[in-house]
């Protein structure tokens, strides 16, 4: 293996011969190399795509500062390199490295690739190949580093289970430690077993180690179960959370390089209360939990003074949702008053209340205003569980045209259960309407963006049950929008490319079977399938044929009631019959309340009664627990000796 | 007030550009919050300018730049302040306040010296030899990027050193006028050799 003396002797030779080699070298302010020698435990963290976009992710700085911050372990990160350096790379035989101390990825204990979205996946196993480690878990060997995965993507592992020695499901916080802990235990025993460390590991609450695991299936090719194979994997994996949020980071890492996000981000609240049920990240993010504005406030200003950055987005899935919004809103804009800072505030709700806020944080009027109505028929939108009424959506477009901005981005989803031709030509209306009102405003000036994409119904939602819009449908609805929004200059339409989103959703809904695809398709040269370019029709359609498999099984097929899904062994702690009562009521066209009004019983209390009642009020939005405290539940194995 | 600084710029930071650096130091200057005098207009743009264009690859010993504040402060302080808020690959080297009414720094710039430092062994006499060939010669017709120009005026001082234990690097001053830059890449190329096998250090920039 080469040592990282000589990794920086052959980058020297390479890197002036490619796009921005910044990408490539780190030294940046933020960023942690510890001791290597003195430290016992080496974790890499892994984004698997350019350093451009890794860079600025929050999930990976969180680990990698919760890693750093222990006397006894130590973390590096690395990105997916450009295909211009991995052919360099490959041709000069330079492993994939870390940044921070160049050490061939191969030399740490631990690898933890962040997966917040699916079409990750090729780029995941084209670096496991570019590290020189075996690609499928079961070739690795005592002298391999262990592999995990998290992120969202981790919510339906199956299709990656081949390749991921263990899956971290839900926050991962806490859960971190835990592994690096059994991994310490296990590997300074006096004889280091790979396998003793992966039964540990899959006794950790949380972690699935897919190896452990059996799927059997039906004639129809559909799941009859997938259970464990040894008895100290649980039956079914519940995901992790943190009962109270850790201090938000500040440290964010500066890149010595232009990138595509350079800001600081605070969340402000993890969860989401209002039940959209296209919404994956609202369902299995639960229960709600915020953070005072006072730590938001100290937090922001500590991280745009150690970074410089020029901007600060506050994030949440629901800005408007926030108890304390105003009263953050009024602290965020005296402190940062004149500081040159653009301040960003994601996800506000479609009321005149959202224009205030904005107005208040005296923002550039030139970024455009963005609202998210994701349908624009009353009737779709009752579906999907985001009702508001169109005059509510007219009046505050208005009300934005009215206070200066002259772009508003609108957000929608075509493709949603149940759609007919006449619910997108309400999209064709309502944009018109809004273009036409701002229009007596401001005049001929005013600009919309519809940025219109596919839905893909996710797993552990309330819409896993239903089919994707075929691809013809698809492109019979872009035709129409593209067919009358093209007629008006002022509005500007972006869509989702159906290959694109049909990739999406047989990442995300497949079963065991995908991983043979997925492994043949990354052979047949895809990587970066987020991206617009690279051929992923020639490499994806031979991969499924090669197996047998049939794309259609998973993207355009209705789920019966009683199917059993893939990633059934796998919760987010909200029950499938929540998930299945809800969907029962979107047919029905009956919506439900924001979840703080009225708790629907989705199955988060039960599974985290203790910690509930250990951070009783309003941390939490869900209704506290009173019951007496129970026995530690005895199905959950608890990790020890 | 308006301040010059001279630092050093190695290491990962051989590797961020003209432009990044700019935002680099925009940043920093951030950090150590010191009060940024901005363009008027409707993007305004902080008054940093850099002396001279380091090429993407090079580091160097000695490059200056000049910013302007709206405080008068201690440069002694600007320094402190600046030291804890830049990379490891940037040190700061001196900080001292100029006279406003100086012309632009970009226009003071004569020249610069370089060290270029070879990674694979190579025969001294022999690079000896080159190098006197090259600079008797009346003139070094090159062409970069589709244009065609001399090499030779802009060379002022190109020599190989040999030291005690055979290693041999070479040692040169190239004009760096605005509109008349010699690049050591191209003496490089001149010569023969691969500037990828080649370690370029910038030491000093000589000005007016």
């Amino acid at each position: 293996m080469l040592t990282p003396e000589q990794i920086e002797t052959k980058l020297d030779r390479i890197l002036l011969k490619v796009q921005k080699p910044g990408r490539y070298v780190g030294g940046e302010l933020n960023s942690t190399t510890k001791d290597w020698d003195k430290t016992q435990t080496r974790v890499a963290f892994v984004f698997p795509d350019i350093y451009d976009i890794g860079v600025s992710n929050v999930g990976l700085k969180i680990l990698y500062d919760q890693i750093n911050n222990r006397e006894d372990a130590l973390a590096e990160r690395a990105y997916a390199p450009w295909t211009d350096m991995e052919a360099l790379m490959r041709e000069n035989g330079i492993p994939l490295y870390t940044l921070e101390s160049k050490h061939a990825l191969a030399c740490f204990d631990l690898i933890g690739f962040t997966l917040p979205y699916e079409t990750l996946y090729t780029n995941a196993l084209n670096i496991l190949d570019l590290s020189n480690i075996p690609i499928r878990s079961v070739d690795r060997d005592e002298s391999h580093p262990i592999v995990i995965a998290g992120g969202h993507a981790a919510t339906n592992p199956e299709p990656m289970h081949a390749f991921i020695d263990a899956f971290a499901v839900g926050e991962g916080e806490e859960v971190i430690h835990d592994i690096v802990n059994t991994i310490q235990k296990y590997k300074s025993m006096p004889k280091y077993s790979r396998m003793d460390l992966l039964v540990a590991l899959a006794q950790i609450n949380g972690v699935y180690v897919p190896r452990f695991y059996e799927a059997t299936y039906l004639e129809d090719g559909t799941l009859a179960h997938t259970l464990p194979t040894i008895p100290e994997a649980p039956k079914i994996v519940t995901k992790r959370m943190v009962s109270k949020l850790p201090p938000p980071i500040t440290k964010f890492i500066v890149p010595n390089i232009e990138i595509v996000h350079n800001r600081v981000s605070v969340e402000i609240m993890r969860g989401c209360t209002r039940g959209c049920r296209f919404c994956q990240a609202g369902m299995i993010t639960r229960p709600v939990r915020e953070r005072g504005v006072q730590e938001v406030v100290d937090a922001a200003d500590a991280a745009i003074r150690s970074t410089g950055f020029e901007e600060l987005a506050l994030m949440s899935l629901s800005s408007s949702d926030y108890t304390d919004i105003q009263e953050l809103v009024d602290a965020v804009s005296k402190r940062f008053e004149g500081r040159k800072l653009t301040i960003s505030l994601p996800s506000l709700r479609i009321e005149s209340v959202s224009v205030d806020l904005m107005d208040k944080l005296k923002q550039h009027r030139s970024g455009g205003f963005t609202l998210a109505p994701e349908a624009a028929s009353e009737r779709m939108r009752r579906i999907i569980n985001k009702f508001i009424p169109d005059e509510e959506i007219i009046n505050t477009t208005r009300e934005i045209y009215s206070r200066g901005w002259t772009t508003i981005k609108l957000y929608f989803m075509i493709g949603h259960p149940s759609e007919t031709l006449e619910d997108v030509q309400a999209i064709v209306d309502l944009c018109q309407r809004v273009i036409a009102e701002g229009r007596k405003i401001a005049g001929w000036k005013v600009k919309l963006h519809a940025g219109v994409s596919t839905f893909v119904p996710k797993p552990q939602t309330p819409f896993q049950w239903v089919a994707c819009d075929t691809k013809e449908s698809v492109l019979e609805k872009q035709a129409l929008l593209k067919r009358q929004l093209y007629k008006d200059k002022s509005i500007k339409l972006s869509w989702t490319k159906p290959e694109d989103t049909m990739l999406e959703a047989w990442l995300s809904r497949g079963d065991r079977k995908m991983a043979e695809v997925i492994y043949s398709a990354w052979k047949n040269g895809a990587k970066f399938d987020a991206w617009d370019e690279g051929k992923k029709q020639e490499a994806w359609m031979p991969a499924f044929e090669e197996h047998g498999v049939d794309p259609a099984f998973y993207t355009h097929r209705q789920r019966r009631t009683d199917e059993v899904f893939p990633w059934e062994h796998i919760t987010a702690a909200v029950r499938k019959n929540f998930l299945f009562q809800d969907f029962r009521q979107s047919l029905e066209g009956q919506i439900r309340v924001d979840c703080r009004l009225n708790c629907f019983a989705c199955g988060i209390l039960p599974t985290f009664a203790n910690e509930r009642r250990e951070n009783p009020g309003e941390v939490w939005k869900c209704p506290d627990v009173k019951s007496p405290a129970q026995k530690i539940n005895m199905e959950l194995p608890v990790v020890g000796d | 007030m308006r301040v010059r600084i001279t630092f050093t710029k190695q290491g990962a930071l051989r590797y961020t550009g003209h432009l990044d650096l700019h935002r680099l130091m925009e940043r920093a200057a951030r950090r150590a919050e010191l009060p940024l005098s901005y363009s008027q207009g409707f993007h305004p743009q902080p008054k940093i300018s850099l002396a001279a264009a380091l090429p993407l690859g090079f580091s160097s010993r000695n490059e200056v730049m000049d910013i302007r504040l709206n405080e008068e402060l201690d440069p002694g302080d600007i320094s402190d302040r600046l030291k804890n808020s830049l990379p490891t690959g940037i040190q700061i080297l001196g900080v001292e306040k100029v006279e406003e009414t100086l012309p632009p720094l970009q226009t003071q710039v004569l020249s610069a010296t370089y060290e270029v430092h070879l990674m694979e062994p190579a025969d001294g006499s022999e690079l000896t030899r080159k190098v006197q060939e090259l600079m008797m010669s009346e003139s070094l017709p090159r062409e970069r990027r589709g244009k065609f120009y001399d090499l030779r005026p802009l060379i002022e001082m190109l020599s190989v050193v040999t030291e005690a234990n055979g290693k041999v690097w070479l040692r040169m001053t190239l004009a760096s006028r605005e509109g008349a830059t010699g690049r050591p890449d191209e003496v490089l190329f001149a010569l023969g050799i691969e500037p990828d096998t080649a370690r370029v250090e910038r030491t000093r920039l000589i000005f007016l």
